[in-house]
């Protein structure tokens, strides 16, 4: 299919926002991940309150035929709780860290959840049918009156009822990571998975939880020598042996887990040497990785710092293939961010589907698409006032100097608390999901609000239903 | 020195974030505090060598070219403002006693180049040439200092720092705790 370019790239339209508009919004439903499934039919995003929402993409149907699939919420449920380690007297939060979707195998939906400290397997699954008639309860629940009273038995017949869709933890994999949780990723032998802190990666089998095997260990002997700390970790999408872990370094190592239990050593190192002309206080802080991901292919890997976003080749270590940069105006800007804190904002990419094009978030509640074969970029706003639905997004551009230009927006009025961190490219289709984070410090806004995008509607229905997708 | 000033503001503020993030709940985030241990330390280099840049200019070593006796005096009537700027804030001594090695006011050139290649790679880790190792082997002020000082006649500002090292080892102002509490203490907090 066609990536994002091929006709109308680049054009983009709200299809739906999804969150509270009342100043009564908590710091809780700040959304902290933000993944589709594997088919797209399902969005999860996990916010700072420890709760999971599900959303599912309704069936496009002849009747509606202007609901492009929208997404309706489809279970809500408490994944984490804030917890207390009474020996180092630390509250372990309950925000989520990272949801990651298992494969479909039946008819229920498993996905992974994770905090800071533990990893939770969840099943969600649908029930539509109830039994009714029991002997010896009522309609309730409740016990019928005198059981002895009971002349004749009947079977309980099934009888179909409201959907509802159950959330139920299937596997808690705790007590395994010393240091914080940073990323979750299932292999491709839908058996094992590995999780990473900022010291050690662990491998387990999705049966077991009382055990992993621990593959990567870059703790120093003495933690004053501590140098570096992983930072993102994924598997290869195909070849289960394989998994790639970033640093703060800026610096990524792939795996073989077929050459040693203990991962240690690395069978690629990828990093780009360092311009030295650059260099400044904060070299250090920018070159920290963000997120590193695979593209869908296996080839390539993306890799996000703090002002760019870096595709590489598997097969070539000393330098990325391509560099895009973000948001290169706020390199003269470094110390106050320094100063607010944002320069240590996590952000996060993702390729779609087709592996054509990239995004990942920015400052302002802006987020950037790279056309890989084109070259080209776009910059987008998340934002309510410009969200009518079905209207096209209008480009926008930050001016870096001299005179600013109508439309153009000065890099000293961009609003630093509004930042998009994570989004989501659905996996086979133009749909993407960007979740804008407002901190509570600024203007009673949206705090949390989850935005769907989709191409704009083609003005000729009859074309529409070939591409449409279900 | 404006740089200095930066400086000293940056690690200050450092200090006021790595302090903040112990009582920030879920405890102290190891990416983070090593983040800003770092932004310390290049602050503490790029101060140091600015520092000692400056003071570099009253010791004329005994191999000067002749090119340089002109600027001399007008650098020793600088450097007199400069032992008074020494002195006086607190800040600066502190910083000083971070550092394993003791200035050799006889070998400006030695110090200075040595300066200069660790604030060149400023965290390079595996450089065996550096003598500070970053976090890790600061030695603790209360130590005396292992290498020999010098009895020349221009060795004031050295002493002077020396004798503010000891004397701030139990004090308790804000600027000795960037040092008495070294950075590789809250690293080690884990």
């Amino acid at each position: 299919m066609a990536g994002v370019g091929g006709g109308n790239d680049f054009q983009w339209c709200f299809s739906q926002v999804k969150g509270a508009i009342d100043e009564d919004v908590a710091e809780a439903d700040i959304i902290s991940t933000v993944e589709f499934n594997y088919s797209g039919d399902l969005l999860a995003t996990g916010d700072k309150g420890g709760r999971v929402v599900i959303f599912q993409r309704e069936q496009e149907s002849k009747n509606r035929p202007h609901s492009r699939g929208e997404y309706n919420v489809y279970s809500t449920f408490q994944s984490h709780e804030p917890e207390f380690d009474y020996l180092k007297s630390l509250e372990i939060e309950e925000k989520i860290n990272k949801i990651r979707w298992l494969p479909q195998q039946n008819a229920a939906h498993f996905l992974l959840s994770t905090n800071d400290k533990t990893i939770k397997l969840w099943k969600i699954s649908e029930r539509d049918k109830r039994a009714e008639g029991y002997n010896l309860k009522d309609e309730e629940g409740r016990l019928r009156g005198d059981p002895f009273r009971i002349t004749s038995l009947r079977v309980p017949v099934l009888m179909p009822m409201d959907l509802m869709v159950e959330a139920s933890p299937r596997r808690i994999f705790a007590n395994a990571h010393t240091y914080h949780i940073n990323s979750i990723s299932v292999n491709s032998d839908h058996e094992t998975y590995l999780s990473a802190d900022d010291l050690r990666i662990n491998l387990w089998h999705l049966e077991i939880t009382d055990r992993s095997f621990n593959i990567v260990d870059i703790k120093p002997a003495n933690m004053e020598e501590l140098t570096e700390v992983i930072t993102a970790a994924e598997c290869h999408p195909h070849q289960c042996n394989v998994f790639v872990y970033s640093s703060s370094k800026g610096t990524i190592r792939l795996c073989d887990m077929r050459a040693a239990a203990l991962c240690d050593r690395h069978t690629k190192f990828f990093e780009e040497p360092e311009d030295p002309s650059s260099r400044s206080f904060f070299s250090e802080i920018i070159s920290s990785i963000s997120d590193v991901k695979f593209s869908h292919s296996g080839r390539y890997m993306m890799t996000r710092d703090y002002l760019s976003v870096k595709v590489w080749d598997l097969n070539m270590e000393n330098r990325p293939v391509e560099t895009y940069q973000v948001h290169e105006y706020l390199r003269s800007k470094l110390c106050s961010l320094y100063e607010n804190d944002c320069i240590f904002d996590k952000f996060e990419c993702c390729w779609n589907g087709s592996d054509s094009a990239i995004m990942t978030g920015s400052y302002n509640n802006f987020f950037r698409m790279f056309d890989r074969s084109t070259r080209r970029d776009i910059t987008l706003e998340a934002s309510r006032e410009s969200s009518k639905p079905r209207a096209l997004l209008k480009p926008r551009k930050v001016c870096t100097g001299g005179k600013r230009k109508k439309d153009e927006i000065s890099v000293d009025s961009l609003d630093f608390n509004k930042k998009i961190l994570h989004t989501a490219w659905h996996p086979k289709e133009n749909v993407i999901a960007v979740a804008a984070t407002n901190n509570l410090s600024s203007l009673p806004d949206v705090s949390a609000t989850l935005y769907l995008l989709a191409k704009p509607p083609l003005k000729n229905p009859p074309l529409k239903k070939m591409l449409g997708r279900r | 020195m404006e740089v200095n000033t930066e400086v000293k503001r940056i690690i200050t503020l450092s200090l006021g974030k790595l302090y903040s993030s112990r009582s920030q709940r879920g405890g102290m985030k190891l990416h983070r505090s090593l983040l800003l241990s770092l932004v310390m330390r290049t602050a503490r280099d790029i101060y140091h060598s600015a520092r000692l840049a400056s003071e570099s200019g009253e010791w004329q070593p005994a191999t000067a070219q002749s090119v340089q006796e002109q600027p001399a005096t007008e650098e020793q009537m600088d450097t007199s403002g400069a032992q008074v700027e020494t002195s006086a804030p607190q800040l600066t001594s502190p910083l000083d006693s971070q550092l394993s090695e003791v200035e050799k006011p006889g070998h400006p050139s030695y110090a200075r180049s040595t300066e200069d290649e660790e604030n060149r790679s400023p965290a390079s880790p595996g450089c065996q040439s550096r003598k500070r190792r970053g976090k890790a082997s600061a030695e603790p002020d209360f130590l005396p200092s292992k290498k020999a000082r010098m009895e020349t006649g221009g060795e004031s500002p050295a002493i002077r720092c020396v004798g503010l090292r000891s004397s701030n080892v139990n004090s308790c102002r804000v600027g000795d705790t960037l040092t008495s509490v070294p950075v590789s203490l809250a690293i080690a907090a884990f």
